[in-house]
């Protein structure tokens, strides 16, 4: 009897606050049962810097900068399956509310106004992604084929969505309980 | 001869309901307990078939049951796919045309959009998201009106001019560029009659106006909407009281 190979599973985080790999982790000792089936590839939970072919790739995080617009879309050329996991990266979430103001007026804010600087300026230094004009939806910027809802998404809401892709089911997201909080 | 007057039913998918000459097709399914989605019908007050999610198919033409009175014989489709389909798009575009972003919303759970979107099974907005520019007015010491979650429902607007007795708020401009203004010569909410105890500042169904230091008095997971699903009928009662202010 062959071994069914292992799904290859990548994840980042983008303009996101790591609260959805938080919750991912949440689902406690089921990722040890987990693991007889998926092998991560990229991730901050494996510290595997270069992406390599992946059946699944879940995005947290919105896009606010140019080097989360490169890795948004190196992750959909390299995963069959893209996930766009949490709040942030449905609909920009709490990042996307400075979308109210100009770029300009946010730096300003940040980096000049605020109370007890020293040398204020605004950084500029070559190596730093510049920022985008406002804070996009994932599927703004690429294709993704699903969404899980939540802020963050439960351990049972990841736990369930990847049972169901290893099981070879379309995923029944939102048949049980939606939440966005 | 006298004959048999027609019998007063209307039937939804496969339920007869009776109703009352002058019903509105609305009102025959609410008493019924039967749920038509809705976002801007509320009970007693006049209806205006705005938000569009009442949407049936009444003997095969789409009509709002809030606004089509109830007549003898009607065949109705209310819960089927094709309907939902479309009510979660147009709760879609409710969402993307103001700034719905509720981790970080204080009524979060208490909030019917919310709700409306979590029982038409909604994972994400599709349309690109607008994040319009709308503005805050926090001229009032109790009430709050953040615009930017406004979805043009106007039942504050008739709940003010029905049970409040007064003329607070209104809809002015058209199409996407309506807006809530307040009816004062500055503007301001602060100008304005309005209470906390008032129907107008207690019956928004989103963020829009909200009652000031008693956003988070309901803790997030002991809201309306983490106990009651939006399809229970008569929720109306509960949506105010837990709105209500200590005040009032």
């Amino acid at each position: 009897m062959t071994h069914k190979p292992k799904l290859k599973l990548a994840t980042t985080s983008l303009a996101g606050c790591f609260g959805c790999h938080m919750s991912f982790l949440d689902m406690d000792e089921r990722i040890v049962e987990l693991l007889e089936h998926i092998e991560f590839d990229r991730s901050p939970f494996t510290d595997i810097k270069q992406l390599g072919h992946c059946d699944i790739g879940l995005i947290e995080g919105g896009v606010c900068n140019a080097e989360n617009v490169h890795v948004l879309r190196t992750y959909r050329a390299s995963c069959r399956i893209l996930v766009a996991v949490g709040a942030c990266a449905i609909n920009g979430g709490v990042p996307a509310m400075r979308n109210h103001f100009s770029l300009q007026e946010c730096l300003e804010e940040v980096y000049l106004k605020s109370p007890d600087m020293i040398n204020p300026h605004i950084p500029n230094d070559p190596e730093l992604p510049l920022l985008l004009d406002k804070v996009y939806p994932v599927h703004e910027v690429v294709k993704v084929d699903y969404f899980l809802p939540g802020c963050p998404p439960s351990a049972d809401t990841f736990y369930r969505f990847l049972s169901e892709l290893i099981e070879g089911k379309e995923p029944q997201i939102g048949k049980v309980e939606l939440r966005y909080d | 001869m006298m004959t048999a007057p027609e019998p007063n039913l209307i039937r939804i998918d496969d339920r007869e309901i009776p109703f009352v000459h002058g019903e509105t097709i609305m009102d025959a399914a609410l008493a019924a307990d039967v749920y038509i989605p809705h976002l801007c019908h509320f009970p007693g007050i006049t209806p205006q078939g705005n938000c569009k999610l009442c949407t049936v198919e009444v003997d095969g033409k789409p009509l709002t049951a809030c606004t089509s009175p109830a007549a003898a014989g009607q065949q109705i489709r209310n819960n089927i796919p094709e309907l939902n389909e479309a009510r979660k798009v147009l709760t879609q575009m409710l969402f993307i045309e103001g700034n719905h972003i509720c981790p970080s919303c204080e009524k979060t759970g208490n909030c019917a959009l919310q709700a409306m979107a979590y029982h038409l099974g909604m994972l994400h907005q599709h349309f690109p998201q607008q994040f319009p520019e709308r503005e805050v007015d926090a001229s009032h010491p109790t009430i709050m009106l953040d615009r930017i979650r406004c979805i043009l429902c106007s039942l504050c607007v008739r709940a003010s001019q029905e049970v409040d007795g007064k003329n607070v708020f209104a809809i002015a401009g058209r199409g996407i560029h309506a807006s809530l203004i307040v009816n004062t010569a500055s503007g301001k909410l602060v100008d304005s009659d309005l209470e906390p105890s008032d129907l107008a500042a207690r019956i928004c169904p989103v963020g829009a106006i909200l009652i000031k230091e008693h956003g988070y008095d309901a803790p997030i997971g002991k809201r309306i909407f983490d106990q009651h699903k939006i399809s229970e009928i008569g929720l109306e009662k509960i949506y105010i009281a837990g709105a209500k202010s200590d005040d009032s």
